[in-house]
């Protein structure tokens, strides 16, 4: 293993949160973006070989990241050692699929689309960090807008918001075009 | 009201539906969206009359009547089916369909769901994996090298001080220099003898004002040329004398 590699490894065993590959490249002056890509897939191989480790290199979240096999999840909730974060509500889930494809968007405009006022919803989400206010609308009252944050990618393991499906690959193909702002 | 109350027969007539949870509604549209999947209706051509009706009677079993959201998705129903109800002739221009509106809402819904499936599946991907301090008690950001705000320090010198005993309070009374009378007790010694030591200037137990007094007047009088201070070599005694270095020579 290269020593910027090593590097690498290290860094992020430090980190609690995904590292996008510039910081990672900030981590030595000589040291460019294309070099940390070619160490991340060394290092990326190292933890998948032989069979693999307990632990692999994932990248989402927007960076990358050293989490643990799902086969021993189980084992470690119930030693006690890490809790898996609560499931978020059907209600929280479709609140956050609305604000990920239509950001920046309002409170009135979520209820609209679920038929149901989201004022506790967007609350609990925003204490929760997977939401932010992003702007302030136009329209009376100039209301907050909300969009999805960086902890929201790493809620849901995605590496950006594009890795959602497109809408017109979901089955059903929305027939008003999103409102523009 | 009549006729909501005559769509809602005590009967329900929806034997074989299945029976759904109440939390499982995450609202009318929700709802709304399961009656037209369990009874595989065509979601561009609603049976208006019959899912109303249906529509009442779940809101009723699952004890929805108070959900201000239902009531008003009950009544829009209502709505379109009166819509639906008035007359129109062949080929009219301009008729919209009365259902257009809530067909539009509901797919706009039921879209919505599908990403919810896609979230709740990655979601819970990455639920079964832990990072390094990934649990919610470990979450908290790491704490910063101490940075203690002044009010902070206040506040631990207090509680210090607080703790310590009552501290003993001494009277310190001011008590000017007396140079001069230094200067003439110097200028005594050097009568008698050419030169002197800094112990033949100042009293053995001399107080701290004392020998402050005796320094500068040493200084000053260093300073007049009335004598000369010479040290021979360091931590050596200080020779006082009366001889001036110039005049020695």
């Amino acid at each position: 293993m290269n020593s910027l590699a090593k590097l690498l490894e290290a860094a992020l065993f430090a980190s609690p949160r995904p590292i996008p590959v510039e910081e990672l490249a900030a981590l030595d002056s000589d040291t460019s973006a294309k070099d940390v890509r070619a160490a991340l897939d060394e290092l990326k191989a190292l933890f998948e070989a032989d069979g693999g480790h307990g632990v692999e290199l994932v990248e989402q979240g927007g960076g990358w990241q050293i989490l643990t096999r799902p086969e021993y999840t189980e084992a470690i909730e119930r030693a006690r050692m890490a809790i898996r974060p609560q499931r978020l509500s059907g209600a929280a889930l479709e609140t956050l699929a609305i604000i990920a494809y239509r950001q920046p968007i309002g409170r009135a405009e979520i209820a609209d689309i679920r038929g149901v006022d989201a004022g506790a919803i967007l609350k609990s989400l925003l204490e929760r960090g997977l939401v932010d206010v992003v702007a302030r609308g136009e329209g009376l009252g100039r209301p907050l807008l909300y969009g999805t944050t960086p902890l929201f990618l790493e809620h849901f393991a995605l590496r950006h918001l594009e890795e959602l499906p497109r809408v017109d690959e979901l089955a059903i193909a929305l027939r008003r075009e999103p409102q523009p702002l | 009201m009549d006729e909501l109350t005559a769509v809602a027969p005590a009967a329900p007539n929806y034997e074989g539906s299945f029976v759904v949870e109440l939390a499982h509604f995450n609202g009318p549209l929700d709802l709304l969206l399961s009656l037209i999947r369990d009874e595989k209706i065509d979601i561009y051509d609603i049976p208006i009359a019959r899912v109303c009706e249906q529509f009442l009677a779940r809101m009723r079993d699952f004890a929805l009547n108070d959900a201000a959201e239902y009531l008003e998705m009950a009544a829009r129903l209502l709505r379109i089916k009166a819509h639906m109800l008035l007359p129109r002739h062949e080929g009219e221009e301009g008729w919209e369909d009365p259902r257009a509106e809530l067909v539009r809402r509901l797919l706009e819904y039921q879209q919505m769901r599908e990403v919810v499936f896609v979230l709740e599946r990655l979601g819970e991907d990455r639920r079964n994996r832990f990072a390094r301090t990934y649990s919610q008690e470990l979450t908290a950001p790491p704490q910063a090298p101490l940075a203690l705000s002044l009010a902070e320090l206040l506040v631990a010198v207090d509680r210090v001080l607080r703790a310590a005993r009552k501290p003993a309070l001494h009277e310190v009374v001011p008590r000017a220099l007396d140079v001069d009378g230094a200067i003439v007790t110097i200028r005594a010694v050097l009568a008698l003898r050419h030169s002197a030591r800094w112990r033949d200037v100042v009293r053995a137990n001399a107080e701290p004002w004392e020998v402050l007094s005796a320094l500068l007047a040493l200084l000053e009088l260093a300073r007049r040329n009335e004598l000369s201070l010479v040290q021979p070599k360091p931590f050596a005694d200080v020779e006082i004398s009366r001889e001036l270095a110039g005049e020695a020579a």
